[in-house]
């Protein structure tokens, strides 16, 4: 559900229940259908990626040949259509999954340790034991990529046999998926899923209209429109063969752009993003489509989007790398200190070493006299130093790398198993894309969020309409028998009902029905067939259980049109009928058509959308719908006067209620105006070159002096939860962000209801028009936000900025003024400006600029961004705080890792000392190995999947715990020293409780070897124990488990004859001696840990410990007095959805 | 990738119900909402752990450090006095020349009346047995079966000699302290045991019986003692206690015990062998009678050790007493969260 991400649109494909609401703009119809009948000739690119026609170079350039995939792949080696998104197969795989490890330099320290080992003259370690631990980190982590890949496989195995229709020798056969070639002619039937991109050639529409949904691409689930080409659409493939030339960019991953030209028939045809439909999308509302494909298998957009993603490192890791460094700095310190101590060592003794018997240097097996194992003083002092890397290395512990891998992997489990996260109403739950992001959440300061759909439902109501000046708003009662009485519409015995029902407003339904006789008649008239014409709808027929009845589902790609399509339908104007050069409406049970004769797009330089419609009486009107700013620049301001002021006092009272208003205007348009617009709009869209811009120019020319006719209020009504979520995340110390291209009013009262703004704040409102006032704004608004407790109460609108009194600060900039601020030397300002608020609120702001804010924002800071795009609800929030905890264990839990391997070292390492320098280890050297991978490792894991510091109800109750996540740097720097206080004094414990006691005895190597692992095992353990929070059965398991297993491994180590510490765990535990050194060293240990934990804890409480504390007593209070035992009773903020107990 | 986990809950739990809904299946255990104990340190709590501790550290020090009193122990060194005035500027090559009468007495004097079993050790100071090289240069194969006795992997530079393996081969074996000790008083001989000395599972398991020394102590070098070729190494008790290579420099082994009471004022007389070459690397050798009390040897750390963390414990309870009087807090009181002592700033 969230990912950290780099802008908008790459990480919609990556959220999961993007079907619901899918994140988008709050514009309408940014890149809606086109005018066929005058369109189609050439139709034009569209959209923020369109380019103007240039020359493909043929280096650049792929060939198609349309209906001859031999030729076509004859030279090129395009690849087929036959997907593989597994990596391995069952022979690269372990070759290459051990290549793909390696690439982990600590893998490849333990590799080289391990070859170090292999050599006779450093064999410290017996040979198959050291390699132990790197073997089974790759196996471990060899079976888990393998799982995966396997069920990969199964998908990718699906995928390439599912059966497409593809043209054959003139005839259309069931062809796999994988077996379709770039080339080839493929046949798609409605509701079918593309195999491939395809170019379009003709569908089944007349016009070469062909609707998809892009709902796997980008997780939009409306209609888009691509189109064949006029020159191709005539053509019947099965009849006549097809010839023709494509030639287009070589595959890239724009999934919004495509560039290419056609040669059919000696023409040359430009092609462009909206001739193509992409492998994933659905054919929908067409029953046919014909295409060429020209990209195949991985070449596909969407396969080259979906391979590649960069790996996310996570900054634990990071971090983590650090503290390994400085590990291996003194891991080196070390190995010379020793090294050096052993040169001296031999330098004292030279003369003894012939005959030591403990070195004996002399050696005359082989009948000569000869120097066994002595290589002189530079390779012996070398050969030491290898050897003490060799004990060493478990200090850099391999098991720290996949104890975070399968933490990850728990946490992941659990997050996707949380009820909470679950979604009813889609069926769907957490899922966890990118494992090593996890611990990141936690650190998360900034969340950017889209309004639209993800603060709001996205799904638009219509609410008031403001027609001749006279406010008509929905009232409530009359809901129901508005919609029952009047909507649907009775055709050859069948009955069309719209899908949605919408509230209306009795007076105006009255007044629509009474006829249009009058003048205000004729502009309801008019409005309401603006309202059912003027949009890119396309209605759908759909089919109910009664045969007689059909809904009308109004498709189309902005919500805000389909909520006015079915508030004009509800009002008796239903859209029944749209092809591409005409349509039908149902004006009060009498159909009525009107053609199109022209459609300009909306686009965001314009803001605004109009339909050319001609009457049956030859009469041309052109109608205009458009945000109220671009809408009362072109409206003919000497006409209708008052009403014009009416109308914007009701926009103003709408948009402070939150509601997201349209203007609608029109204007009768004379012979020679269409006449003069028609040939302007042929040539413009006939052009090769600028068509967009040429296109928007005419579209300009016009739609000027209207008369305005109304304006549209539509709610967009906020998801469930959302306040709360956005209380706490404030609560937390997160900075919200969010953008909407609202405009500021709705903005502002959304901000208000969503509890974004509260009344405390401060608000500081930019809106400025050119460089300079923004700039002057802002060094306003920052010397503001420098006294924030200045508290004035200033109002001073003229400027633009007015504050309240109160400390947060929200900030609220429009638009306009980042289009002077963005990319320029403002942003530095900007940032500094926003880094002090608690709240960004960008309003009107245009879908490019929703990426350069974000990336404004990632420049400049280190700390952990959030985009949400989908169900910020307070359900992800309590993850998220919850996370954010689980930062602050991961530090202790990396600490405890490392502690426990520097524990041994320090203990292998004072032994060294006793020893003369050379490298004997007292333990096992089976025990020393398995110490850092399961004696110790495993439960640090499972603690650090199952404990958790505070339950999920007392995170909500107080989200301000999140900040605890974030105060990593005071928190890690004096934890890290003091833990390696607390260690040293432990390891010194552990090593000279038994040194003293058995100092001068009878004890052998293994005995006190025995003592030694079984102490530091029990001691790291406790050590664990005493840092978990809450003790379930799992965790006992775990703790005590671990202790138990050791001291078993021990056992059954000592049990093996040809160990020279046979039995040696037995005898020492006969005695009284091994039992009082271990509980002397167990409470010794463990005592000033005991001691700083408490005072800490105690008289030094954080606000973690503080909040456990209420969570542990106010239970008891509960429990006490009320007798139920259930935690339940506790007192809550807010109701939080329990999981149902089955 | 949602069959992500619907795979893996798929294993887990395969009703058909199931599949049909993505909807995680309750269980207190994915909820993570297992009942759990959640310890605090509370005051109480943490003052009664302390006591508790002294309360059992201060009685176990006070036995372990009578136990360690009453141990009686004669600690004798006799490297030095053991060489010939006239050979003390070469002690190398007096303990070096084989032809020489290496035999040397001591005496003891009896402080205290020591209880039988009274174990002799000898103890060697400045000896390295935990010696990397040394340490390893052993086959435990080869010691254990009869059929692995050309089994030699590990032993150098004693694993052959005159083209043979050597049986026990090694350095260890090779190094066998031989300084022998017989023991009398008021010139009747004292029987010294040297039955049972090594550990039994040793001499069951781990030495074999039917392994007999072969070709030992045959090189260019004599490292020490020589071994009955007719008797298997599971009755070689000295070469058994040898093998059992000490954890620290300073060590003893058990030489044998004797198995009679000795009283105040006796004066043993030792006759000893001083064969063993400690002077080549000044290491020290001293003959050592002791008694045994359940703590072992005598040795006062332990509890000392457990008197001082006894008192510190207790000293601990009192003090957090004292605080916890003057200066209580109480527990899971919220208005000392952060942003309740401080309002208005995170």
């Amino acid at each position: 559900m969230m990912e950290q991400v780099e802008n908008f649109p790459s990480f919609r494909s990556s959220m999961n229940n993007s079907s619901r609401n899918s994140t988008r703009e709050v514009t309408f119809g940014h890149s809606g259908s086109k005018n066929v009948r005058y369109g189609s000739k050439g139709a034009a690119d569209s959209g923020p990626f369109s380019m103007s026609q240039k020359e493909i170079s043929d280096e650049d350039a792929r060939l198609v040949y349309v209906d001859d995939p031999d030729r076509t792949n004859q030279r090129y080696e395009f690849s087929g259509n036959s997907i593989r998104t597994s990596k391995y197969s069952i022979i690269t795989f372990l070759p290459r999954n051990l290549f793909e490890q390696f690439h982990r330099v600590a893998y490849i320290y333990f590799l080289i340790i391990a070859i170090l080992n292999q050599l006779p003259q450093l064999a410290v370690f017996g040979r198959g034991v050291s390699v132990l631990p790197l073997a089974f980190v790759l196996f471990v982590t060899a079976v888990k990529d393998a799982f995966e890949d396997w069920r990969r496989y199964k998908s990718d195995k699906v995928e390439n046999n599912r059966i497409a229709t593809v043209m054959v020798d003139g005839r259309f056969q069931g062809k796999k998926w994988k077996d379709v070639r770039v080339g080839e002619i493929i046949k798609i039937s409605a509701n079918e899923t593309l195999p491939c991109d395809i170019v379009l050639l003709s569908t089944s529409d007349p016009t070469g209209v062909a609707y998809v949904q892009t709902i796997n691409l980008d997780g939009e689930s409306n209609l888009k429109t691509r189109y064949a080409k006029q020159e191709t659409q005539a053509k019947v493939p099965e009849k006549e063969r097809f010839i023709g030339l494509i030639k287009c960019e070589k595959p890239n991953r724009n999934i919004y752009g495509f560039q290419g030209n056609m040669e059919v028939d000696g023409k040359r045809l430009s092609l462009g993003s909206s001739n193509i439909v992409l492998r994933g999308c659905e054919l929908k509302n067409t029953n046919w489509a014909v295409g060429v494909a020209v990209y195949c298998g991985r070449e596909t957009k969407a396969m080259l989007n979906n391979s590649g993603a960069p790996s996310k490192r996570s900054q634990l890791e990071t971090h983590m790398n650090l503290e390994i460094i400085m590990l291996s700095v003194f891991l080196v310190t070390l190995c010379t200190v020793t090294s050096v101590c052993a040169a001296v060592w031999l330098k004292i003794h030279k003369s003894e070493l012939d005959l030591l018997p403990y070195y004996r240097k002399l050696d005359f097996s082989e009948g000569e006299r000869e120097s066994y194992e002595y290589y002189g003083w530079g390779l012996e002092i070398l050969f030491t130093f290898l050897k003490s890397v060799i004990v060493f290395q478990v200090m850099i512990p391999i098991s720290l790398y996949i104890s975070m891998e399968l933490v990850r992997v728990g946490q992941a489990y659990f997050m996707s198993r949380d009820s909470r996260m679950y979604d009813a109403a889609t069926d769907s739950r957490f899922q966890c894309r990118a494992l090593n992001i996890n611990e990141d959440l936690g650190q998360i300061k900034y969340v950017f969020s889209d309004k639209t759909g993800t603060l709001t439902e996205n799904k638009m109501e219509f609410q008031c309409a403001s027609i001749w000046g006279v406010d008509y708003s929905s009232t409530e009662p009359s809901l129901e028998l508005g919609q029952q009485a009047e909507c649907f519409s009775q055709v050859d015995g069948k009955v069309l009902k719209p899908k949605m029902k919408v509230k209306v407003n009795q007076e105006l339904l009255q007044l629509s029905k009474n006829g249009f006789r009058d003048v205000e008649g004729k502009q309801i008239y008019d409005f309401f067939l603006a309202l059912a014409a003027c949009n890119t709808i396309v209605p759908l027929l759909v089919d109910t259980s009664d045969p007689t009845v059909k809904l009308i589902d109004y498709q189309g790609e902005s919500p805000d049109e389909q909520a006015l399509a079915y508030a004009a339908a509800a009002y008796g104007f239903m859209l029944i009928e749209r092809t591409s050069g005409h349509i039908v409406i149902d004006i009060h049970e009498k159909r009525q058509r009107f053609n199109v004769l022209g459609l300009h797009e909306f686009d965001s330089d314009r803001k605004r959308m109009s339909v050319i419609l001609g009457y049956t009486d030859d009469s041309v009107k052109l109608f205009v719908k458009g945000a109220d700013t671009s809408m009362l620049s072109v409206i003919d301001k000497s006409l209708n006067t008052e009403i014009l002021q009416a109308t914007e006092t009701h926009l103003y009272s709408y948009s402070s209620l939150g509601l997201r208003t349209l203007v609608i205007g029109m204007r009768e348009l004379s012979v020679s105006e269409f006449d003069q617009w028609h040939f302007a709009f042929e040539a413009a869209s006939t052009s090769l070159i600028g068509r967009a811009a040429m296109l928007r120019k005419v579209a300009s020319n016009v739609e000027n002096n209207l008369c305005i006719l109304g304006a549209t209020a539509i709610e967009d009504k906020l998801q469930k939860g959302v306040p709360e979520s956005i209380e706490s995340l404030r609560t937390a110390g997160i900075k919200v962000w969010v953008l909407t291209g609202d405009k500021q009013e709705t903005a502002i009262s959304i901000g208000y209801s969503s509890k974004l703004l509260t009344n405390h704040m401060t608000q500081i409102i930019i809106n400025s028009n050119n460089r300079e006032s923004c700039r002057r704004h802002l060094r306003n608004a920052l010397v503001k936000s420098r006294q924030p407790l200045a508290a004035s109460t200033v109002s001073n609108d003229s400027e633009g900025i007015s504050d309240t009194i109160a400390t947060p600060i929200s900030l609220i900039i429009d638009g306009t003024s980042l289009v002077y601020i963005l990319d320029s030397e403002l942003e530095e300002e900007l940032f500094e400006l926003a880094s002090r608020c608690s709240v960004v609120l960008c309003c009107r702001v245009a879908p490019l600029q929703k990426a350069g804010i974000v990336a404004l924002v990632k420049k400049r800071t280190a700390d952990m961004t959030l985009a949400i795009g989908d169900g910020a609800n307070d359900v992800s929030m309590i993850q998220m705080a919850d996370v954010g905890l689980l930062f602050y264990f991961w530090v202790a839990l990396i600490l405890q890792i490392l502690n426990t391997c520097l524990f041994i070292v320090s203990l292998f390492f004072r032994y060294v000392l006793f020893t003369a320098y050379t490298v004997t280890t007292a333990i096992n050297e089976w025990s020393s190995m398995l110490y850092s991978v399961i004696y110790t490792a495993f439960p640090t894991i499972v603690v650090g999947i199952l404990d958790k510091d505070l339950s999920k109800r007392t995170l909500l109750k107080y989200p301000q715990l999140y900040g605890a996540g974030q105060r990593r740097e005071a928190y890690n720097k004096k934890l890290f020293w003091v833990t390696m206080a607390d260690t040293f004094w432990q390891s010194i414990v552990v090593f000279f409780v038994p040194l003293f006691a058995y100092w001068g005895t009878t004890v052998d190597i293994s005995s006190i070897g025995d003592l030694w692992i079984l102490s530091v095992v029990i001691l790291v353990n406790l050590h664990l124990a005493m840092d978990v929070i809450r003790w379930n059965w799992v965790i006992h398991a775990v703790i005590w488990g671990s202790i138990v297993a050791t001291i078993i491994c021990v056992m059954v180590i000592d049990a093996i004859p040809t160990f020279s510490g046979y039995w040696a765990i037995f005898h020492a535990a006969g005695t009284g001696l091994f039992w009082l050194c271990l509980i002397g060293i167990l409470i010794a240990a463990l005592l000033p840990r005991f001691v700083v934990k408490y005072i800490c804890q105690y008289y030094y409480p954080n606000d973690i410990q503080i909040s456990r504390e209420a969570e542990k007593f106010e239970n008891q209070r509960v429990n006490g007095g009320g007798g139920s035992g259930s935690g339940s009773r506790q007192i809550e903020l807010y109701p939080i959805p329990v999981g149902p107990p089955r | 990738m949602s069959s992500s986990s619907a795979a893996a809950s798929g294993s887990a739990d395969s009703t058909a119900a199931r599949r049909n809904t993505k909807r995680p299946k309750y269980s207190k255990f994915t909820q993570q909402e297992l009942p759990a104990c959640k310890p605090i340190l509370t005051p109480r709590a943490v003052i009664s752990v302390f006591l508790l501790v002294s309360v059992v550290f201060v009685p176990v020090g006070v036995a372990s450090l009578l136990a360690s009193r009453k141990v009686v122990e004669i600690v004798h060194r006799y490297d030095a006095e053991c060489i010939p005035p006239s050979n003390s500027s070469d002690k190398v090559a007096y303990i070096q020349n084989s032809s020489v009468d290496k035999t040397c007495n001591i005496t003891l004097k009896v402080n205290k009346h020591m209880k039988s079993p009274i174990h002799v050790y000898y103890q060697l100071d400045n000896f390295y047995q935990n010696h990397r090289r040394y340490v390893k240069s052993r086959n435990d194969e080869q010691l254990r079966d009869s059929s692995k006795w050309d089994s030699t992997s590990g032993c150098k530079p004693e694993d052959m000699a005159n083209g043979k393996p050597i049986v026990p081969c090694g350095l260890i074996a090779w190094s066998l302290f031989n300084d022998t000790y017989v023991f009398s008083l008021n010139n009747k001989n004292l029987t010294v045991n040297k039955k049972g000395i090594s550990w039994k599972s040793d001499r069951d398991h781990k030495f074999g019986k039917d392994v007999f020394p072969k070709n030992f102590q045959n090189g260019s070098i004599i490292g020490g003692a020589h071994l009955n070729d007719s008797i298997p190494l599971s009755q070689q008790e000295d070469l058994i206690v040898w093998m059992r290579t000490a954890a620290l420099p300073t060590f003893r082994k058990l030489y044998g015990k004797i198995e009679m009471d000795l009283n105040e004022g006796d004066t043993i007389s030792v006759t000893l062998k001083n064969n063993y070459n400690t002077y080549s690397f000044s290491g020290k050798k001293k003959l050592v009678l002791s008694t045994t009390g359940w703590l072992g040897g005598k040795n006062d750390f332990l509890g000392i050790a457990y008197l001082t963390v006894g008192g510190l414990c207790f000293f601990l309870a009192m003090s957090f007493t004292i605080i916890y009087f003057v200066k209580p807090r109480q527990l899971g009181d919220p208005s000392y969260l952060s942003w309740n002592r401080n309002p208005g700033g995170h």
